[in-house]
């Protein structure tokens, strides 16, 4: 396992091309009429479309955010990258090597496996009760290199001291540590094999501000430091604003629209991402006016029509062009990208 | 204002048994809610918020216990009911979303099922409608495809999907006080923006009152009506949420606000909190629990707090008030 794994390859650190994964839905049930009725010809399960086609790349040291709204497929999406799923169809490439092929099942024990590391939401869940924190933050470094006993030891503290977590609480268990300090942990642990990509799915959500404050400049002082992409879901758009380089915007299993974070957010293309944007809760009523609030009823995930597009029904634009052809991702200006009919 | 308090807190305080000591996590705490009104518990996690309310729903954990306060609650101190008549009032008049989603619903039946079980049980439906009905929830927090996503199991939806779900429930019998306790953390802001509006419609339309523990200071300020900062068990300021963001009058306010992402123009332009929370079982604590991070800090500091009263329904407890 001595061969370099991370030659420096020209290109994307990450490249997602076309990227899909359905659910199979409808219960039991189905499953059940389906398997008795062999003589029938019957209809094909329910699909749902998480995840559906969806391409855009990382760059080495990029940190790239991934928002939207609840449900459109974040979370199923960063566990096809960091292959806890098996995808539908699609390709994931970290620096031209295909991941894609190796199963889920078995990928824990693939030497590819310590290059891309996840921190998840909740840190303290994520955490085994029964480890301490030095266990937990050995764990990944015991199962993916070979260290001996004392040069583990030095490394565990080492960690500790990257992620400002004090020794004196390594021999802790997670239920007498702090959510930031939890959260600390699994960021130790995750960083501990060195990834080239680590990925946060909403690493800052059940801490309070004080505690995000420091995890966050804690992370960004570690990306430069070690040189890591990020992909970092979040629904706090003031924090995505914050950390991102760029940012990308889902919606319904697909992208709609993606760029430099500084841009989409001082001027948004898509109709959802303008939506989106003007929801940031404001304390000061002069920065509500003008407010979008959008009706309509969400299009169903399960089967949707290929023709129509994803956000027709909510959007305030929609024309009868949008339900009958869906729009595809763009170029609008020079590093940007939109997915609708009527944005450049 | 001469609107009568749909729940007044007065005075409570709770104390947890542990191995290591009596620990004090709530002091004097009181403050109330009106009808048809929103009340924002806002601070750092530890200061009680999540305590606050498990005290007022009569589900405060064994080694828990309230040794002082009234919650009155439509004519009777919730704190002082029999387990049976509070179990009767919470399913009815008192309604909770609790911080873990995931963990609060039932991995093995259907979520439509779920929200129709308690329709029945509580909210007067008949077997028969409770799924249509059950059906109608699920679209007013909007999820997709309500009529076949009531069919999935909790694995099967996203978090902020399952966090949606316990919405539904708790609002599904229109409670006469909804407590929740961080219910939109895991959603985005357009679907959260959503859920404030379902829970301003029923406090308009049925003058339910609420009390919204959250972590982000501006959500408070545009939803509640008034913001209750709390700092290790002791209410330190209260106030309009406007009021609180234009000028903070307590210390630790003014810090929390510092820490918030807001309109700020790099990471490292927000700061912490410097300190941590007081050791809440030393026998010694001071006064002002604070006071250990406090830069404004004087003798007076060591007096009993006062309840300054700084403006319109604005109230600071501290000396040195800024
Ligand atoms: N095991 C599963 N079986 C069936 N459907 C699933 C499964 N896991 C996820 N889904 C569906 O896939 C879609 C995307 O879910 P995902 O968890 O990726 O959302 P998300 O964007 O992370 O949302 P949130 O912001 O609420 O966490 C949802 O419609 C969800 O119900
Ligand atoms: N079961 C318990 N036993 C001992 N201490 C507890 C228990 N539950 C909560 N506490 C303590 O009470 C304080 C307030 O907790 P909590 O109300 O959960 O905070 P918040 O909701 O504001 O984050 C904390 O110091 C916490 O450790
Ligand atoms: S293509 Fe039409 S419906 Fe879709 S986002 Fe654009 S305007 Fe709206
Ligand atoms: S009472 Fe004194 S120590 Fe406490 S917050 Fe006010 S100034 Fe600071
Ligand atoms: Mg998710
Ligand atoms: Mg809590």
């Amino acid at each position: 396992m001595s061969e370099p794994l991370s030659v420096s390859t020209p290109g994307p650190l990450l490249d997602i091309a076309e990227l899909a994964k359905r659910f199979t839905v409808g219960g039991k049930q189905g499953l059940l009429a389906r398997a008795t009725s062999f003589r029938k010809p019957v209809a094909p399960l329910p699909q749902l479309y998480a995840v559906d086609e969806v391409s855009f790349t990382i760059a080495r040291g990029e940190t790239v955010g991934l928002v939207g709204e609840s449900g459109c497929g974040k979370s199923t999406l960063v566990r096809l990258i960091n292959r806890l799923l098996d995808p539908t169809s699609g390709s994931i490439r970290l620096a031209g090597t295909e991941l894609a092929d190796f199963k889920a099942r078995a990928f824990a024990a693939n030497p590819h496996r310590a290059r891309i590391q996840m921190v998840f939401q909740d840190a303290g869940d994520s955490l085994n009760p029964r480890y301490t924190a030095a266990d937990a933050i050995a764990d990944p470094i015991r199962r993916l290199k070979k260290m001996p006993g004392a040069a583990l030891a030095a490394r565990v503290e080492a960690l500790a001291d990257m992620t400002g977590l004090p020794r004196e609480l390594l021999s802790r268990f997670p239920h007498q540590l702090s959510g930031g300090q939890k959260a600390r942990v699994g960021i130790a642990r995750a960083i501990a094999v060195e990834p080239e990509l680590l990925i946060l799915d909403e690493p800052t959500a059940a801490l309070d501000v004080s505690v995000q404050v420091v995890i966050l400049q804690l992370l960004q002082q570690l990306k430069r430091e070690l040189g890591m992409s990020y992909l970092f879901v979040s629904h706090d758009l003031n924090v995505v604003r914050l950390l991102c380089d760029r940012v990308l915007v889902m919606y319904l299993g697909k992208i709609v629209e993606q760029g430099p974070a500084a841009e989409v957010f001082a001027d948004p293309r898509h109709p959802y991402t303008k939506a989106l944007i003007s929801a940031i809760p404001q304390a000061d009523p002069a920065q509500r006016a003008g407010r979008l609030r959008l009706g309509g009823e969400p299009r169903s995930p399960i089967d949707p029509d290929p023709t129509v597009c994803r956000f027709y029904g909510r959007c305030p634009k929609g024309t009868p062009r949008c339900a009958e052809e869906m729009p595809i991702l763009h170029p609008a200006g020079s590093a940007r990208q939109v997915a609708c009919h009527f944005a450049t | 204002m001469t609107a009568i308090p749909a729940l007044a807190v007065e005075d409570l305080s709770v104390e947890f048994r542990t191995r290591s000591g009596v620990v004090k996590v709530l002091e004097h705490v009181g403050f109330s809610v009106d009808k048809g009104e929103t009340v924002a518990l806002v601070g750092e996690s530890g200061s009680g918020k999540s305590v606050t309310a498990f005290a007022v729903m009569g589900i405060l954990d064994a080694a828990g216990k309230v040794t002082s306060g009234r919650a009155m609650f439509g004519g009777s101190d919730l704190l002082a009911l029999s387990e049976r008549d509070l179990a009767e009032q919470r399913g009815r008049e008192l309604s909770m979303i609790f911080q873990n989603p995931r963990t609060a619903l039932n991995p093995i039946r259907r979520v439509g099922r779920q929200i129709a079980d308690v329709l029945v049980r509580h909210g007067g439906a008949t077997r028969n409608d409770a799924p249509q009905a059950a059906i109608a929830m699920l679209k007013k927090v909007r999820i997709p495809d309500p009529e076949r996503r009531a069919e999935a199991y909790p694995f099967e939806l996203s978090g902020g999907m399952c966090q949606r779900i316990m919405i539904a429930i708790a609002l599904a019998c229109r409670p006469a006080l909804l407590i929740a306790d961080e219910p939109t953390t895991g959603l985005d802001v357009t679907t959260q923006a959503v859920i404030m509006d379902l829970i301003g419609e029923l406090a308009g339309e049925s003058g339910m009152a609420t009390i919204f523990i959250t972590h982000d200071l501006a959500l408070a300020a545009e939803y509640c009506d008034r913001i209750v900062v709390m700092h290790a068990g002791h209410i330190v300021e209260a106030a309009p949420g406007r009021a609180l963001f234009d000028h903070a009058r307590h210390p630790y306010s003014a810090k929390l606000l510092a820490a918030t992402p807001g309109e700020t123009v790099s990471l490292e332009a927000l700061a912490s909190i410097p300190g941590g929370l007081p050791d809440l079982r030393r026998p010694d604590l001071p006064p002002c629990r604070y006071s250990g991070r406090c830069e404004r800090r004087t003798e007076a500091c060591d007096q009993p707090l006062p309840q300054r009263i700084v403006g319109d329904h604005h109230v600071v407890a501290c000396w040195n008030p800024l």
